[in-house]
């Protein structure tokens, strides 16, 4: 059995860890491209939302490395994740990648399905002292990877030669990978941070800050939201993320399988706008712009995937929110045919207008074409 | 009289028997929104985000038509009408993004209605809505047996066959119950009610393939209990209860011998249906024993081009009879 799982960020780190850690052999699907998303997007339905369609992409191009099984996560719904390694599934087959799928549903339905998924991933018996060994690993990368990227993305619009954090953030990462041991990554974490400390920067620079908010997957996979985390940083402006890895295991598989509610504080956030749960991370977009705006953020922007249900919910409120909180939020619906310059022309747009409200704000001379 | 307006849009080919009795039953003046129009529908898109599906922009089309006309909206939230199953994210949202859209609306009738536990917070639901026209529990509890009742008649008219228009003709007296006459083929035609009913998004197909001596069947002709064992052969539970009752239903017309054709009409933008479709195309193909044809609806369909590619669907059905 060659197992392989689809691209998300910064996901494959801790996920072939764990898996290798339980004895399997792994092979990763090439990096996303191009190729990946042009596969992808001839052999999924037309109107199926982007992640999936790229998620088939790169299970195309990890069987051609000589991948036989899928490990892929599902759901109770009523977003489409739910129902995506099904469909998957059947699309693999009708092209003849005669590909295994191993499906792990959330606990939040069904421990003992969990555990039978398990079991079918762990052919060979390990001991429960190497699976325990294997799980403190994953968490500890999992961490490291995620307080790396926070800082990078901090101390990004600052950096005085463009590219230097970015560059400095990748070679970190694969040292996080690479660590065998937690304290290992402790180390490499520590150096990683000192690494990206040295970066030569401009601490004169007043960054814009802006909050991103929106669909998990286009917040995770730079690939997909076309580096936009990156590229507002290149612009000037200081990004935090809504959602993070970390964040969304502790959630989903800590706490929900605790039958511990800790969304409480973003459900209240939202309720005057949204007062239902409406799958995905439809509220969490309300409720974390709301957060962002009471932390005094300079703008919002929503990353969807077309037709995304929750968040064209969320879109369709997020106009009253800006106007009752003022503050300023760009929705940016992606698919596969937008492309970088397009983007790229909407975001200096956007952060150029955050820019001359604050000036105004602030009561400095603004400087208005007429 | 309390005027309560209930959009003719969404889940009203569904549920409206069972409303609009229940607020009557309460003394209530119960205002349907107008057929479907192009003034509608173009009221609709200017005010709906622009990502939505055509069904949800017809929706805030149809609660336009009535604003200014009622004292009560009935926007209920249905988030689930059958166990571990749920409607669509957009209808779990749906008061919300009305609400934060359009201003100036009369005070909505907003219930959750959420069945996927369990059943008691949906009754207690009824209740809370029902005190909005009588403090009287017993007046609310026989109000809502009588709509039960009038919903389970209207749900078997459609069972024997009668579309959702002939059967709230039927209730209200306006049409005869005949025996439905078999026509020259029989086509099943596939998808959400408040696609295939509303004369206007559909181009009024019913009525065009009815008018060519063709028995259309839908999905609610289909007994709930031959859709959950269709469903069974899912890979894994679908969790939307509409794209449950669309794939079981047209896996049974497939296993059909008497089913000459089928036509799946979707709502461009919609979630659900793209997968659904997707799983419903391939198995089609793999089966191929009935013509199949998918057709993708949007505000800028052209009812030319629609009416050719039936055309031409029929023939292909015809000639496979004669071969
Ligand atoms: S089921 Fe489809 S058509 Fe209906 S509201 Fe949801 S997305 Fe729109």
């Amino acid at each position: 059995m060659v197992v392989t799982f689809p691209h998300m960020g910064t996901l494959n780190i801790p996920v072939k860890t764990f898996l290798e850690g339980i004895g399997q052999e792994v092979v990763l699907p090439p990096p996303s491209s191009k190729r990946t998303i042009e596969l992808g997007v001839k052999h999924s339905p037309e109107f199926a939302c982007l992640p999936l369609k790229i998620n088939v992409g790169n299970y195309i191009e990890a069987w051609e490395k000589g991948a036989d099984t899928v490990v892929m996560a599902g759901g109770v719904g009523p977003c489409r994740f739910g129902y995506y390694a099904q469909v998957q599934r059947e699309i693999l087959q009708d092209l003849g990648c005669d590909m295994e799928m191993i499906v792990m549903e959330p606990p939040d339905c069904d421990w003992k399905d969990l555990k039978h998924q398990y079991r079918r991933l762990t052919q060979r018996r390990i001991s429960t002292g190497q699976l325990v060994k294997t799980l403190h690993l994953v968490w500890k990368k999992l961490n490291a990877v995620d307080e790396i990227e926070k800082l990078s993305l901090k101390y990004h619009p600052y950096e005085i030669n463009r590219g230097d954090t970015k560059k400095a953030f990748d070679q970190i990462l694969k040292w996080i990978e690479e660590a065998k041991h937690p304290k290992e990554v402790k180390e490499v974490l520590t150096a990683g941070k000192k690494k990206i400390n040295k970066i030569e920067r401009d601490l004169q620079r007043q960054p814009l800050r802006i909050g991103l908010v929106g669909e998990i997957y286009m917040l995770l996979e730079p690939f997909a939201s076309l580096n936009i985390q990156w590229s507002l940083g290149d612009l000037g402006a200081e990004v935090s993320k809504s959602i993070y890895l970390s964040d969304w295991v502790k959630e989903h598989l800590v706490f929900n399988a605790l039958h511990l509610n800790r969304s409480g504080s973003l459900k209240n956030l939202a309720k005057p706008y949204l007062n239902h749960f409406v799958g995905g991370h439809g509220l969490e977009t309300i409720g974390h712009t709301v957060k962002y705006a009471n932390g005094g953020y300079d703008g919002v922007i929503q990353l969807m995937p077309f037709t995304c249900m929750p968040e064209i919910v969320a879109e369709s409120i997020l106009p009253q929110v800006s106007k009752e909180k003022d503050i300023p939020v760009l929705s940016l619906v992606l698919d596969e045919q937008s492309g970088e310059a397009g983007v790229a022309t909407r975001l200096e747009a956007f952060l150029d207008l955050i820019a001359r409200r604050k000036a105004q704000q602030e009561g400095e001379l603004v400087w208005m074409s007429i | 009289m309390v005027k309560v307006g209930i959009p003719r849009a969404l889940l009203y080919y569904n549920y409206f028997p069972k409303w609009k009795t229940f607020f009557e039953s309460l003394g209530a003046e119960v205002v349907v929104s107008d057929e479907t129009t192009k003034h509608i529908l173009n009221e609709g898109v200017k005010t709906a985000v622009d990502e939505t599906c055509l069904p949800v922009k017809l929706f805030y089309g149809h609660v336009l038509n009535l604003k200014g006309r009622v004292d009560f909206l009935f926007m209920p939230r249905m988030v689930s009408v059958a166990r571990n199953e749920y409607t669509c994210p957009k209808f779990l949202g749906l008061p919300d993004m009305i609400r934060q859209t359009v201003s100036e609306l009369p005070p909505f009738i907003e219930p959750c209605v959420n069945m996927r536990k369990h059943s008691r917070q949906y009754m207690r639901e009824i209740y809370r809505i029902g005190t909005l026209f009588s403090s009287n529990p017993c007046k609310i509890y026989k109000a809502y047996v009588a709509a039960c009742q009038e919903q389970k008649k209207y749900q078997n008219l459609m069972i024997e066959g009668f579309t959702p228009y002939e059967s709230l003709n039927i209730l209200s007296g306006k049409m005869v119950r005949e025996k439905k006459q078999p026509g020259e083929l029989n086509i099943a035609l596939i998808g959400h009610g408040y696609n295939i009913y509303d004369r206007y998004v559909s181009m009024n197909m019913i009525d065009k393939l009815q008018k060519m001596n063709i028995c259309v069947l839908t999905p609610e002709m289909v007994p709930r209990h031959f859709i959950e064992k269709q469903a069974e052969k899912l890979p894994k539970d679908m969790f939307w209860t509409y794209g449950k009752q669309i794939i079981g239903s047209t896996y049974s017309f497939m296993e059909n011998p008497r089913i000459d054709g089928i036509i799946q009409m979707t709502a461009f933008g919609c979630g659900p249906d793209s997968l659904v479709a997707e799983l419903m195309e391939r198995e089609a193909v793999r089966r191929k024993t009935v013509p199949f044809m998918l057709l993708t609806i949007d505000e800028h369909t052209g009812e030319a081009g629609l009416v050719t590619r039936i055309e031409a669907f029929l023939d292909m059905v015809r000639r496979k009879e004669v071969v």
